[in-house]
């Protein structure tokens, strides 16, 4: 079961933002969208969520063609991931959660939501308020809320999907690998991730699939060891980029060096 | 032990348990009101002295039952349900354009329904008879659901690009277009004789004072239906809190739940301006208050805002009727004097979200 584009070509206003894209996401499998800003990432995912309609191509989602899948449907297999979300009204962080509660849930909807907010670091979380949490607060309250839509990786209809725009942009380094280990287990267990990424680190360490992207292009596809190269970023980024290279002094943090099992201990 | 068990336990953060039990709070403040309402005006008949009378099977003397019939009744059913359909149609517009200080009233709806409504009652005459008389008494409630249909759909179109609503744009579209509005209002109101210019002032401001069952048979229906439709949408206003993108991926079919809404707004705004005028202000305030209490969740919001927004209208009614008795004030005047330093107070509290 997979993700399938072929040939994607989106326009907004006057300007071609993606030029005859392909990608290919397996179930069971991280894939990472990467490039650098204004390369056209998160414009792919919000084509391939439908929340712009490309002016051509195809996407098939689990060998059905999304174009023909009504909201509903569609959001019983996957669910997605904004960059921000801003309220304007003073909902609680456990009534964000039931708003991703759609489908119909075979037991306990209440326990479900404390296990979301387990789940991503906020254990009694559910009665703040959500404009008086921390940005990175907000985005895990979100990804619960995406979770909850969601929340089992095989449902009765096939694999259910992940879509991430930037799933760690505002979190601590701790929180990054929490939440990259969660979307990866995700994927472990049989569901599909599909994440816009702009750490490079965090793309080699959990990704099993990347496509680099440059100007509505793909500029390469395929496991991490393949695209991540020093010619291809080099490319990409349009600065000299170098793998696996250990700069000579100065103080340097890997996510890399920080170690499995974090997220047991946060 | 087995107590404990036995008390299930609450998911903190869930607000619905104090959105239900003010429901029914919000039931028998209305029901008190509605009483008040009745016993209160410039005769003295009392309603419960009417109730107990009627329970112990006297007759009521004529000229009471004719009070409460022809004139009290009347002006308490008006109230309900302009007021129910003044607040849900606030509650309704601030979850549309995901913004609290949304109300028909502010942004030029209520000003189009009234545009419509004083077009029907001054050029009305140089209808055709053949058209008036198929429209006949509807022709001025069918004007102010014109007027406020296509205020808001123009509203909503010009604040809206590209699936996002910007809350500057629509505040000033909305401040343009009620200048607009006013100014073609009075370019009718010119060609107004003597009776027709009582029967304007009359929208201006508001008022209860002219309600009658054939009024309340126009609108009465509009504006029912309109309420009972809106809980349908609470949840779907709950997803377009989240954006409308976001809302689209959590299954909801976003462009139904925005028409439904500003076709339920512009009804219920449109049938309570033809029957009452324009009364500002209960759209925002009484939204609000729920909110702090109960939270934004709108499967209670709807529902409590028009059981509050009934008696708050009955309230804002016997107080116009009171302080310059035997006169009474427009009840928009009180409406007014009340609501505008509140609305200011959510403006200031809330000057962080605009200026972002």
């Amino acid at each position: 079961m997979s993700l399938i584009a072929r040939d994607i070509r989106l326009k907004l206003g006057r300007s071609q933002i993606l030029h005859g894209l392909d990608l290919t996401a397996r179930a069971g499998r991280l894939t990472a969208i990467i490039g650098p800003n204004g390369s056209g990432k998160t414009s792919l995912l919000r084509a391939l969520t439908r929340e712009y309609l490309p002016d051509s191509g195809s996407i098939t989602l689990n060998g059905r063609d999304i174009a023909g899948l009504r909201p509903e449907m569609l959001a019983t297999i996957r669910a997605v991931l904004p960059q921000h979300t801003v309220l304007s009204f003073p909902f609680t962080a456990a009534e964000i959660i039931r708003i991703g509660l759609t489908a119909p849930v075979d037991s306990g909807r209440d326990r479900l939501i404390e296990a979301a907010l387990a789940k991503v670091g906020l254990p009694g979380y559910g009665g703040r308020l959500y404009q008086e949490l921390s940005g990175g607060e907000q985005q895990r309250v979100q990804l619960a809320r995406v979770l909850v839509q969601v929340w089992h990786p095989v449902g009765r209809g096939g694999p259910c999907w992940l879509f991430l725009d930037e799933p760690v942009s505002s979190l601590d380094i701790a929180h990054q690998i929490s939440v990259m280990e969660l979307a990866a287990d995700y994927a472990r267990q049989g569901g599909g991730v599909v994440a816009v990424m702009h750490d490079l680190n965090l793309t080699a360490m959990f990704a099993d699939h990347v496509l680099l992207m440059r100007d509505g292009r793909s500029l390469a596809e395929g496991p991490p060891a393949e695209v991540l190269t020093d010619h291809l970023l080099s490319t990409a980024y349009g600065c000299r980029l170098r793998v696996n290279h250990t700069p000579p002094d100065g103080v340097w943090i890997l996510p890399q060096a920080v170690g499995v099992g974090i997220a047991e201990r946060v | 032990m087995a107590m404990l068990e036995a008390t299930r336990v609450r998911l903190a953060g869930d607000r619905s348990h104090i959105g239900r039990r003010l429901a029914a709070l919000l039931f028998l403040l209305l029901i008190v009101m509605s009483l008040l309402s009745l016993g209160h005006g410039a005769s003295g008949v009392s309603a419960t002295q009417m109730l107990l009378d009627w329970l112990a099977g006297r007759e009521a003397a004529q000229v009471d039952r004719i009070i409460m019939h022809s004139i009290r009744l009347p002006r308490l059913l008006t109230g309900l349900l302009v007021g129910a359909a003044l607040a849900v149609s606030g509650a309704m517009m601030q979850g549309l354009f995901r913004n609290p200080l949304a109300d028909p009233g502010l942004l030029g709806v209520s000003a189009g329904a009234s545009l419509g409504a004083i077009s029907a009652i001054v050029l009305g005459g140089a209808l055709p008879p053949a058209i008036a008389a198929l429209t006949g008494w509807h022709l001025v409630p069918i004007a102010a659901f014109a007027g406020s249909w296509v205020a808001m759909f123009t509203l909503y179109g010009i604040a809206t690009r590209q699936g996002r609503t910007s809350v500057a744009t629509m505040l000033l579209a909305g401040i343009a277009m009620s200048a607009m509005i006013a100014a073609l209002s009075g370019l009718i109101i010119y060609r107004a004789d003597d009776q027709q210019l009582r029967d304007l002032t009359f929208w201006s401001l508001g008022s209860l004072a002219g309600a009658s069952w054939a009024k309340i048979a126009v609108a009465g229906p509009v504006i029912a239906l309109a309420l009972a439709l809106s809980p349908l949408l609470a949840r779907g206003l709950n997803g377009l809190a989240l954006g409308e993108a976001a809302a689209a991926h959590v299954g909801l079919h976003v462009q139904r739940v925005k028409t439904a809404a500003i076709l339920i707004t512009a009804a219920a705004t449109g049938a309570s301006v033809a029957i009452a005028g324009a009364i500002g202000f209960v759209g925002i305030v009484v939204p609000h208050l729920l909110r702090l209490i109960s939270g934004p969740d709108h499967r209670w919001l709807l529902v409590n805002s028009a059981l509050l927004g009934a008696s708050t209208l009955l309230a804002a009614d016997m107080v116009s009727r009171t302080i310059v008795a035997p006169a009474e004030l427009p009840i928009g005047i009180i409406t007014a004097l009340i609501g505008g330093p509140f609305f200011l107070w959510v403006l200031l509290s809330n000057r962080r979200v605009l200026d972002a």
